[in-house]
């Protein structure tokens, strides 16, 4: 088992929503990233999604291809990652990492190279944005050979059925996308949201984290009541790329990006002490 | 429909169901637009399955295209090349200046049909993005075709006919500004608007119904050349020749001559400043197999798997990828795909346009360079068919720049 079910199973007992941010993994370079893991881990993240620069990022918004153009301009490689996640070990055995990337660089790695890295490095979790399940290939059964679990997206417009294929494939967690669009994009139809957490909660006991559109306390929170966490990219992206020249590699000048991290910790937990993340969905909708 | 061709063998059958070629092709999208390109395949299968579908087609090309293009007889060329005949398939003469809107024809009376009311397209030369913004002009739809902007550069003449068309056209700032990055922008606009937009890809590639869809349309092409062949001269041709950038004039004309085994297929792609150098556009020649824009195929990538800035005189071939079908052709040995580098083309440009009066497009002048090495190598009686793909008016310009003449008295 990889440490990410033990990680959502003990929030999910504390009833306290999971947060994940995301970083573009080499952004601006690689000191700065392990710094914001360690840092953003101290300031209450739960996980850690990474993402793999890919010069071709189609499914990311303006913020994150930024990032990765930056991590890209730096030097950074999967290769590089997965090195990257091994310095990180070195001082936490405990965080769940996520890769989350595109396919192009996998495939030319090599599935048995990329998973035998991933289980070196200590990754958790394999989300590839641009591999349906039914493309996956032997990539889903090689992971799980190393206990790494596979995640995958529903989003708005998956119907279903689908989504029934889909959490077949799913273990670790399901990352539902919030709004028809790219990562960064304005969150607006709520309401689909909840009908559709609601309709998967019918399916699966996977935690369901919700990612895309999640900027600031207020939709982290609004998310939160819905789902079993959030994930929070771009807007950590865009604090990323503020950060002053020199900041590089120093957990002491992280300043905005890691009070980020820190605030919507803080609004989760409170949420958490009022009741309303336990209220608001879990137990009673949840098919046992 | 072909009526004389042979059937074609199993292998050369695809896609599957699934929409591969092989190990090509497939379905490498985001989950947001899963049902998106799930829907348009579905829309296509029942569609293409309708006569009426495809007499609607059939007289949109005659009438609006001026379907057929002539097949003509190069006889100056010939001369001069000392080898085989060279027969030009006209696709230059079609409405709009290139092959392009043999496909966006087809689309849009899918996206008429699949009631969508917003178009989105991207273009590298423009030639796609203008045979895009005529069908929507024509249709009264909304259209909005994403451009690199390195590209809008090269090539503003169409910038300026989309835009007297009525379309929008969006500067691509990311990545390397050329053809690739806009199509990661139609891709993420299809994405945030999947409900009401149709994303007409200009080429074979892109997600499963793309390649076969846009083959299915282009196959005019080889249908047609096929035809007038055989009524010409009695017999097929000994080889075909046609640029490869996504692929989409090459496969038209491939297609339907697929089953004919004495029929030899070339398929030329931009070899830039030489396939030994890092400055082409050529995967097939030069590439290795991966994933990029919604198929697995050839691409040119580094080691690290990161695509790699192409390179070609020619914005229309300018792109890393290729069509899956090509990528299974090249592994079935069925067709050999060669380069051209931009020397080559240009004299082959110059070539054609003093010898025979016409001025090719830079894309297919990559064709016409790689039609006469083989033609030289070929004997006299045998028969040499190019794809004659676009003409060259939009890039005049370039290529006065490129040689240093001044536009206004070039030459």
């Amino acid at each position: 088992m990889s440490r990410i079910a033990p990680c959502a199973a003990r929030a999910r007992e504390q009833g306290r929503g999971l947060l994940i941010p995301y970083l573009v993994a080499g952004d601006p370079d690689d000191d700065t990233t392990l710094a914001l893991m360690q840092e953003l881990v101290a300031r209450g993240a739960d996980m850690i999604e990474l993402g793999v620069p890919f010069s071709d990022p189609s499914s990311d918004g303006p913020a994150i291809q930024r990032g990765v153009e930056r991590a890209l301009a730096g030097g950074a490689t999967l290769a590089g990652v997965l090195a990257l996640v091994r310095r990180f070990r070195e001082r936490d055995g405990q965080t769940p990492v996520i890769l989350m990337g595109y396919l192009n660089p996998i495939e030319i790695m090599g599935y048995g190279e990329f998973t035998a890295g991933c289980a070196r490095a200590g990754i958790d979790g394999v989300l590839v944005v641009d591999m349906p399940p039914g493309e996956a290939g032997d990539l889903p059964a090689l992971l799980a050979g190393r206990d790494i679990d596979r995640i995958f997206l529903v989003s708005p417009t998956t119907t279903p059925g689908r989504a029934r294929e889909i959490i077949e494939y799913t273990s670790g967690y399901l990352y539902y996308v919030s709004l028809k669009g790219v990562t960064g994009a304005a969150l607006e139809d709520r309401e689909s949201v909840a009908e559709n957490i609601a309709g998967l909660r019918e399916l699966t006991d996977l935690p369901i984290v919700i990612g895309f559109g999640i900027r600031d306390e207020e939709t982290a929170l609004a998310m939160n009541a819905l789902g079993d966490g959030v994930i929070i990219g771009s807007a950590l992206v865009e604090k990323i790329e503020a950060l002053p020249p020199g900041a590089t590699g120093r957990p002491e000048a992280m300043g905005e990006a890691a009070e980020l991290i820190g605030r919507l910790r803080r609004a989760l937990d409170r949420d958490t002490f009022h009741g309303g993340h336990l209220s608001g969905n879990h137990d009673g909708k949840r098919v046992s | 429909m072909p009526e004389l061709a042979p059937e074609l063998g199993a292998e050369f059958s695809g896609p599957d169901e699934s929409g591969h070629f092989g190990p090509y092709g497939g379905v490498f999208v985001g989950e947001t637009l899963v049902r998106a390109v799930t829907e348009l395949a579905e829309a296509y299968a029942s569609l293409s399955a309708k006569p009426a579908f495809w007499r609607e087609f059939d007289a949109d090309l005659a009438d609006y295209v001026g379907r057929p293009s002539p097949l003509y007889l190069a006889e100056r060329l010939s001369e001069a090349w000392g080898g085989a005949r060279i027969w030009l398939k006209r696709e230059d003469l079609n409405h709009t200046g290139a092959h392009k809107v043999n496909n966006t024809i087809g689309q849009a009376l899918l996206a008429k049909y699949m009631g969508k009311t917003r178009l989105i397209a991207e273009t590298g030369a423009g030639q796609h993005g203008v045979a895009s913004a005529t069908v929507a002009a024509r249709m009264g739809l909304e259209c909005h075709v994403y451009m690199g902007a390195e590209d809008i550069v090269r090539q503003a003449p169409n910038v300026y006919r989309m835009k007297l068309l009525g379309a929008r056209v969006l500067a691509v700032e990311s990545g390397s500004r050329t053809l690739k990055d806009a199509m990661n922008e139609a891709l993420r606009d299809w994405a945030t608007h999947v409900d009401d937009t149709y994303y007409i890809i200009g080429t074979v590639a892109g997600p499963h119904p793309y390649p076969r869809m846009v083959r299915d349309f282009q196959s005019v092409i080889g249908r047609e050349a096929r035809r007038q062949f055989l009524e010409r001269t009695g017999a097929l041709p000994d080889a075909l020749v046609a640029c490869v950038g996504g692929g989409s004039n090459a496969i038209g004309l491939f297609h339907p001559f697929l089953g004919d085994r004495d029929v030899a297929m070339y398929g030329v792609e931009a070899a830039g400043r030489g396939l030994d150098t890092t400055d082409h556009a050529a995967p097939l020649c030069a590439g290795r197999p991966g994933v990029l824009h919604g198929n697995r195929t050839y691409l040119m990538t580094d080691e690290h798997g990161q695509i790699l800035d192409t390179h070609s005189v020619s914005a229309g071939l300018d792109y890393p990828g290729v069509g899956p079908e090509h990528a299974w052709l090249k592994d079935l040995e069925r067709v050999r795909y060669v380069g051209a580098t931009d020397t080559e083309a240009l004299e082959a440009f110059h070539r054609l346009t003093r010898l025979e009066g016409i001025i090719p497009a830079l894309e297919s002048s990559h064709a016409l360079a790689r039609a006469g090495r083989l033609a030289a190598e070929m004997k006299r009686e045998q028969n040499l068919l190019v794809n004659l793909s676009g003409r060259g008016d939009k890039d005049i310009e370039a290529v006065a720049r490129l040689e240093g003449a001044d536009f206004g008295t070039a030459r």
